[in-house]
């Protein structure tokens, strides 16, 4: 396959290509954190589970020769640390926040210790579709040469908006994340529902993170991880605790992401690696945007510490 | 599966009756033997002061509490309500004061997921068509789309009081039901009410404090004091004050200092010249066009919460930033800082004390002399604080103001809620007061509480004080004002002075028609 010259038209294909490339492990973590947060707790450690899920992937993968035994794997993990945080922030006077920090520290750490013999091996990557083959391009074909996993996510956030909305088990993380006293006097245990809410959202973080191993960057190694589980959480508030945005947000952070080696791709040589810095000026930005003294948050779960 | 939505109800009234209740709570009698009698299709109100035992006595009925002996009987036959659930099945249901409706669902959504037995997967149409179809035959009028969040407060207690209806119940305690609605809500909520019980479709158990209510909705009434009965019969055969006498026993109740006139040359001293603020949704903003609170007058400020009245109180206070707009004190610009307080003598009694003007875990003392602490007997700063000066100072006013406390040395957030009160208001009153600002100052305190405070407030004011007073109990308004004004979205929209102050336009302009 030669490549085409198509100049600066490179610049927004890549930006789409790597929208859609980066922005997966953004959509996993921020679905997860949309149910936890619903449900009226925040787990920071969120991160650490993505690492850790990360690891987990790629040494299953890599025992297996499956990279899905290894998402399986993953996502068991993630759930197993999720539990942890939705069962310690059970006890009384427990800050859900400072749990979360300690669990990001542990799980990053964890993930290293058990990770170290798996850097050198190399672990089969998950499956693509590709979707660019009516083009003769090849920077198109590579854009869009789409993740299994990217399409299971968009699939996630539009099934999770409509269950938040159309079964018992949404309207029941949403009771509980708007009101415990409400939740209580329907005889629903809040701390129960947390708890499965936390561990179902650490399943999800984790999948973000075999993909982190098992597509893209597609390696394991300590810095397999840029904040992308922190981040998250910042999307999550920018996209109002709505699946649908937290989709459409994910894949901005993607574009932010992509920024950099889009314009290092078309030869810019110059300040390119100012724009690697995109998705954390963006966060930034949209924690400043989003924040106010004045007045509280509009569309957040009443429960939430960070709301109360 | 999906599993259609239940029959809507169609069971008849359901009759209460409690007999020798007695609930004790260690060596703390709560309840001692109550016995009442609520037949079917009745309206009975429950009267009483803070701890009195209503509330004992109806989480009993409910099954919250299992009382210490007593029986209860529902429908004539004896019954045993282990727990919420059990009362639930016997048709037995609360509405609360605070409302248990989750804000960011619609009204269709908290009335379905309330219910006892939710499908998996809700088939909004035919919940939709079986909610219509139930709505038709209840008297309120409600959007059930729209979140419950932007509902009205009197829509909020409407849809409380469907939902109890939806989820099959025929005997309703509504425990203060209208402390959060305007007079116009309360009159068409509670008749309402009344007339369901008079279709014998509902029985009601109503705990108030409000007389109005009691006389013109209530059949029958029982008075708890200290937790024993002390009165109960027809409302028609009993007056007000008999019933008054019953809740209050013997004791004292502070009475109002008469009213001395408002001077008419009085110097204003609090002016407030088109204040514009953010509200705490940034969607909205307060505007203030102009305000005066002369020397030695009360001006109410009546307004249901949420119209802009806390955020009005918080300008005041220098807790939120003013877009543009001037606080003039006594002729000088007001930003809310210490010296300025100090100087112009500007005193502050916001809601909620404990949280808004106390630090809870400071002992009594120290939050009493948060207003002197750093000061000498002249009045100048001092380098040193004393903290024997400190405690003498706080049990002198301890002692005047009546506030029960274990120690000086206990944190302020052990007190009960009166006596917080009580310590705040000692606070802010002790000195010499020019201006008084006060918010709700009374809510949730019982009978000879709010009366004392009532007359430290009048007392303020004869001495001299202008008083800003915030209150969301209108009664509370028309008893302290010498002029009412109305907050609604923000703006003040009506003035009257209390001598042709009526509760119907108050509550019309309360309610946004202006």
């Amino acid at each position: 396959m030669e490549s085409t010259d198509i100049g600066l038209w490179g610049v927004p294909l890549a930006i789409l290509g790597g929208a859609i490339r980066v922005s997966t492990p953004f959509i996993f973590v921020s679905l997860g954190e949309t149910i936890t947060e619903r449900s009226g707790r925040i787990n920071l450690g969120l991160e650490g589970i993505l690492v850790f899920g990360a690891m987990t992937a790629y040494a299953v993968a890599v025992m297996t020769g499956s990279p899905w035994l290894g998402v399986l794997a993953a996502s068991a993990t993630g759930a197993a640390f999720g539990l942890f945080h939705g069962w310690i922030c059970k006890f009384p006077k427990v800050n859900d926040i400072a749990i979360g920090i300690a669990l990001m520290l542990f799980g990053s750490g964890l993930a290293f210790f058990f990770g170290k013999p798996f850097i050198q091996p190399s672990a089969p990557d998950l499956p693509a579709i590709p979707l660019g083959g009516w083009s003769n391009i090849p920077q198109v074909q590579a854009a869009l040469n789409i993740n299994v996993l990217f399409i299971i996510g968009a699939a996630l956030a539009v099934f999770l908006w409509w269950a938040f909305k159309n079964t018992r088990a949404g309207l029941i993380v949403r009771v509980v994340g708007d009101s415990s006293d409400a939740a209580r006097a329907m005889g629903l245990n809040p701390d129960t529902v947390r708890l499965l809410s936390t561990g179902v959202g650490g399943a999800l973080a984790a999948i973000g993170g075999a993909y982190l191993s098992l597509y893209y960057p597609g390696s394991w190694s300590e810095g397999v991880s840029s904040g992308q589980g922190l981040m998250a959480v910042a999307l999550v508030i920018f996209a109002r605790w709505n699946p649908l945005g937290c989709f459409a947000a994910a894949l901005l952070f993607g574009g932010a992401g992509a920024l950099g080696p889009a314009l290092q791709s078309v030869g810019v040589t110059q300040g390119y690696y100012l724009f690697y810095a995109a998705p954390y000026i963006l966060t930034l930005v949209i924690m400043i945007m989003t924040s106010s003294p004045g007045r509280s948050l509009a569309g957040a779960p009443g429960e939430l510490s960070i709301t109360k | 599966m999906i599993i259609p939505p239940p029959p809507p109800p169609t069971d008849k009234a359901v009759g209460v009756e409690t007999y020798g209740m007695t609930m004790r709570f260690g060596g703390f009698t709560a309840l001692d033997d109550v016995s009442i009698k609520v037949p079917a299709g009745s309206f009975h109100a429950l009267l009483g002061e803070n701890g009195a035992g209503k509330s004992t006595l109806v989480k009993c009925m409910m099954g919250f509490y299992h009382p210490t002996s007593g029986q209860i009987m529902v429908d004539g036959r004896e019954v045993n309500i282990a727990s919420p659930k059990d009362a639930s099945a016997l048709g037995l249901g609360m509405v609360y004061q605070h409302f248990t409706l989750v804000p960011s669902l619609t009204g269709a959504e908290n009335l379905v997921i309330s219910r006892q037995h939710v499908p998996g997967i809700i088939d909004w149409g035919a919940e939709k068509k079986a909610l219509a179809t139930f709505m038709e035959r209840m008297p309120f009028k409600l959007p059930l789309d729209a979140p419950v969040a932007t509902m009205a407060a009197g829509e909020k207690q409407k849809l409380e009081i469907i939902k109890q209806l939806y989820l099959g119940r025929h005997f309703l305690v509504l425990d203060e039901p209208t402390s959060v609605l305007t007079p116009g809500e309360a009159q068409e909520v509670l008749g309402l009410v009344r007339a369901m019980t008079r279709s014998g479709d509902l029985t009601v158990l109503m705990i108030s404090h409000k007389f109005h209510e009691v006389t013109a909705f209530a059949d029958d009434f029982t008075v708890l004091r200290k937790g024993k009965q002390t009165g109960a019969g027809k409302v028609s055969e009993n007056d007000r004050k008999a019933m008054a006498a019953m809740m209050i026993g013997d004791q004292p109740i502070a009475t109002l200092d008469s009213r001395s006139p408002v001077q008419s040359d009085a110097k204003p001293i609090l002016v407030v010249k088109s204040l514009k603020a953010p509200d705490r949704t940034g969607l909205k903003s307060i505007d203030i066009d102009g305000l005066a609170v002369k020397s030695g007058e009360i001006v109410g400020i009546a307004g249901i919460s949420g119209n802009g009245q806390k955020e009005f109180l918080e300008v005041l206070a220098g807790q939120r930033q003013r877009d543009r707009g001037e606080v003039v004190v006594k002729d000088l610009p007001y930003n809310a800082t210490r010296t300025e307080a100090r100087t112009l003598n500007v005193r502050f009694i916001p809601e909620e004390p404990l949280r808004n003007a106390c630090a809870p875990r400071m002992t009594v003392a120290e939050n009493m002399a948060f207003r002197t602490f750093d000061l000498d007997a002249k009045g100048k700063p001092v380098a040193w604080i004393s903290s024997g000066a400190i405690r003498s100072f706080a049990a002198r006013l301890v002692e005047q103001f009546k506030v029960k406390t274990a120690s000086l040395a206990s944190p302020i957030a052990a007190l009960s809620g009166g006596n917080v009160q009580r310590a705040v208001l000692a606070r802010e009153l002790t000195g010499e007061v020019d201006l008084l600002i006060v918010s709700n100052p009374c809510f949730g305190l019982d009978f000879s509480a709010v009366a004392e405070i009532r007359a430290r407030i009048m007392k303020a004011r004869n001495s001299g004080a202008a008083v800003l007073l915030m209150s969301e109990d209108l009664d509370e308004l028309l008893e302290l004002s010498d002029r009412i004004l109305v907050m609604s979205d923000g703006a003040l929209v009506y003035e009257t002075p209390i001598a042709t102050a009526s509760v119907q336009t108050i509550g019309e302009h309360m309610a946004g028609h202006h």
